[in-house]
């Protein structure tokens, strides 16, 4: 199989994947989110036959009122197609379709900073911020692993061997974000070091935005690397430990090439497919997980504007934001699919 | 890729971090057992009830803090009492008396008299203390309400009360200074010269006179208030937090457990089966678990969390939807090899039945790699489980680690200093975590020998 057929069938898969989740989610909120438009539909005739004086006038008693409201609301919601069941093939077509083409709709509750409540827009306005703050935080993590795991591979059991391992081992059963409640009382109440909040407390416009966005975000970037280095470098040292042993490092080692040399250029070579393509999941995976995150620090990203949205069950918002973190976790799934497939013909002739 | 259950025990046993793991996990089971033992099922269930929390303290330090202070801080006491009963003539006279000795460096915060009585006619109650220099104190005189036939009554006296103020005034010519809006607790545990705390024995007493029936108290409780109370602390809806740490155990034991049993089992069936039969069957089986492995869970666990239901077994079921796709893929592999072996071969061309093959011939060989992955997958659920509690997702009538931490952020305990109610419950789920991570690597080590090398 070639390099492109491979492609073009990882992406189809993905494809699938995307269509699938959005599935899922508008069929578990769509008998709610099916009641809220029915309702808001009502509401909106209520409010224009009340406003039109002239028309108000014109009934002489509250029945024929109430009767001539109940028709236009009939009429209204076979205008907008809710008079078929939320599950009819139609509507939860049109549903995906809408979203598909990036049309989320209006939000309930919930507005961006600048005010819209188009759900477009409150997204675009999120999620540069996770990426920013998680993008950060994976590139420093990988980083550190890498050099840490590789130091702990060359020298297995050693002190630093153990300490890595031990590292990793304890801080993969650490909830991050108790981390996370627990650094905000040491280092914003304890020893007022940092601010609780991490949502920056001057406007957009404003000229020092960006050094407090960024002095804002440093407790929960410390807080991400601190639990993310240790099992990176121990899934590091463990890809190397077994590419260490293969002939063809004990080759190099016979022909007198320098130990440093075999471990960065030869090993840790040989070792990147499998971290490339951790590094692309566990980009994808810690917007998941920013979910709880972000809510923990009060980051005014994604995960915030999702939790905020569950919270007061703005349904556009949470298919929209599901739709977008579906989205980013796919495309880095893919990456990751072709990165591997880049660095190691083998997977593409499965 | 063969192994004996006695072959692997004795490689377990040599691993440290394994024997740690199963002693972690004994302590935890034992802690569950000592839950389910020692704290009745009822005061489980009225964890979310205030009304039964009202005798404890609100926002109460552990007691153990006043070891690592020079000043002590005053312990909240919930006392119970000594009953004697004596015959005077025809007056039976009834007696509880409490004894506290008082070491503390502050005023009790108040003091309340709960009590029950059973009686018929109209009984006198007389509290009163005896302080440590001697000096006795009536506080309270009152007859309990007339009654013809057997009657209980409940009531409760609190240090607030006027009758005490009054009384304890009819004694201010003892004290050097002005007894003028200091509260009744401050006066009766001060010395006499100044207004500071006198430290020593006191006796409450109180006394139940009745002429025509011995009246009997069912419930007597003297509680002293105070700051620091029981080995966990209190919250600030006055709940003993010892109680609800206690109960997490089992209950984050119940999720880890069944979540990764049911992964596991459901994913080596599935992963089995699809590599076993091939073909068609097992492209369709692998593109659906390609599917749910390419699900975001975080999110999707949210939105089935509030759209069908938050109670316990239901997220259990819901991680287990989440947590079987790994091992479902790792388990095919592992087929694909096995099914190749000659004696599976042979037993097919003996017209073995499938089911039959799949279950006396492959999964037994995959039973030492489906116990590491049971104990690596435990921790992910309790976490994960913990998380969505903490979001204010999870079962409320249950007091998970992660519904008290989800409290705790609610009454932002981190911003009023409130360690005891932040600490113990993360402690705990990371502690419940390791010993599982323990276990799962000195497996981890026994299946895959090639990361113990040199």
């Amino acid at each position: 199989m070639g390099f492109k057929k491979f492609l073009a069938k990882r992406a189809i898969t993905m494809f699938g994947v995307l269509m699938a989740t959005l599935l899922v989610t508008i069929i578990l909120v769509g008998s709610n989110m099916d009641s809220i438009s029915k309702q808001s539909a009502a509401l909106e005739i209520r409010q224009q036959v009340t406003n039109n004086k002239n028309l108000l006038s014109s009934f002489k008693t509250s029945e024929q009122l109430d009767s001539y409201i109940e028709n236009q609301i009939k009429q209204r919601i076979t205008a907008l197609g809710l008079d078929q069941p939320w599950y009819s093939p139609q509507r939860i077509g049109l549903s995906m379709y809408k979203i598909l083409t990036l049309d989320f709709g209006h939000a309930k509750f919930l507005t961006s900073d600048s005010g819209s409540s188009d759900v477009k827009d409150i997204i675009l306005e999120k999620l540069p911020r996770t990426i920013l703050l998680f993008t950060t935080a994976t590139a420093i993590v990988s980083v550190l692993g890498i050099f840490l795991g590789t130091v702990a591979a060359s020298k297995v059991n050693s002190k630093i061997d153990r300490i890595t391992s031990g590292l990793a081992i304890i801080s993969s059963s650490f909830p991050v974000w108790w981390i996370g409640v627990l650094m905000i009382f040491v280092f914003a109440f304890l020893y007022p070091i940092f601010p609780a909040r991490a949502t920056p407390d001057v406007s957009i416009s404003d000229p020092g935005y960006l050094g407090s966005l960024l002095y804002h975000m440093a407790l929960p970037l410390i807080t991400l690397v601190i639990i993310g280095f240790g099992s990176w470098a121990y899934l590091v040292r463990n890809f190397l430990v077994g590419v260490l042993q293969e002939d063809f490092i004990m080759a190099k080692r016979a022909a007198g090439i320098d130990e440093k040399r075999i471990l960065y250029s030869h090993a840790l070579k040989n070792a990147a497919p499998p971290i490339v393509t951790i590094l692309a999941l566990s980009l994808s995976g810690s917007l998941g997980g920013a979910i709880i995150t972000e809510a923990v620090f009060d980051w005014p990203g994604m995960g915030r504007l999702y939790f905020e949205a569950i919270s007061v069950l703005d349904l556009p918002v949470i298919i929209g934001a599901t739709y977008v973190l579906t989205a980013f976790f796919l495309v880095s799934v893919f990456v990751a699919d072709v990165l591997y497939g880049y660095f190691d013909p083998r997977v593409r002739r499965e | 890729m063969s192994f004996s259950s006695k072959t692997i025990w004795k490689e377990f046993s040599h691993s440290k971090i394994g024997i740690v793991g199963i002693a972690i996990l004994v302590i935890l089971f034992s802690m569950s057992i000592v839950a389910f033992v020692t704290i009745p099922l009822d005061s489980f269930k009225t964890w979310n009830d205030p009304a039964s929390w009202l005798l404890y303290p609100k926002s109460a330090q552990p007691a153990w803090v006043n070891y690592f202070q020079s000043e002590k801080i005053p312990e909240h006491l919930i006392l119970s009492p000594v009953v004697s009963s004596q015959q005077l003539d025809s007056v039976s006279v009834l007696t509880n008396s409490f004894l506290v000795n008082y070491q503390y460096d502050g005023f009790p915060s108040d003091f309340i008299y709960q009590y029950t009585v059973k009686y018929s006619g109209s009984p006198l109650l007389q509290v009163s203390v005896t302080r440590p220099d001697g000096i006795v104190l009536p506080l309270v005189s009152t007859s309990l309400p007339f009654a013809k036939d057997d009657t209980t009554y409940s009531s409760m006296i609190f240090s607030t009360q006027d009758v005490i103020a009054k009384n304890i005034l009819d004694k201010k010519t003892r004290y050097a200074f002005s007894l003028d809006g200091i509260s009744s607790e401050k006066i009766i545990f001060s010395k006499l010269d100044e207004n500071t705390i006198l430290k020593g024995t006191y006796v409450f007493q109180v006394r139940l006179y009745d002429v025509s029936e011995k009246p009997v108290l069912s419930k007597s409780n003297l509680i002293l208030g105070g700051k620091v109370y029981g080995i966990m602390g209190t919250d600030e809806l006055r709940r003993d937090l010892s109680v609800g740490l206690l109960w997490g155990t089992p209950l984050a034991l119940f999720i880890g457990i069944t979540v990764s049993i049911g992964s596991v089992v459901f994913g080596l069936v599935y992963g089995v089966y699809a590599g076993y039969k091939g073909r068609a069957t097992d492209e369709v089986l692998m593109r659906f678990n390609d599917i749910i492995y390419a699900m975001p869970a975080l999110p999707l666990l949210i939105i089935l969390a509030v759209t069908i239901g938050n109670s316990i077994f239901l997220m259990v079921g819901f991680l287990v939807i989440f947590g079987w796709v790994g091992i479902a893929k790792v388990s095919r592999s592992m087929a694909l090899q096995i099914k190749t072996l000659q004696y599976v071969e042979a037993s097919k061309l003996m017209g073995q039945k499938d089911y039959k093959i799949i279950f006396k011939h492959i999964l037994p060989q995959l039973l030492p790699y489906a116990f590491a992955s049971i104990a690596i997958s435990v921790p992910g659920a309790i976490t994960t489980e913990a998380g969505l509690s903490f979001l204010g997702l999870g079962d409320p009538t249950f007091p998970t680690w992660g519904q008290i931490l989800h409290d705790a952020s609610s009454y932002s305990a981190a911003a009023r200093g409130m360690w005891w109610w932040i600490l113990p419950p993360g402690i705990m789920i990371a502690v419940t975590g390791l010993a599982f991570v323990f276990m799962g690597q000195a497996m981890d080590g026994i299946i895959n020998p090639k990361l113990r090398q040199r």
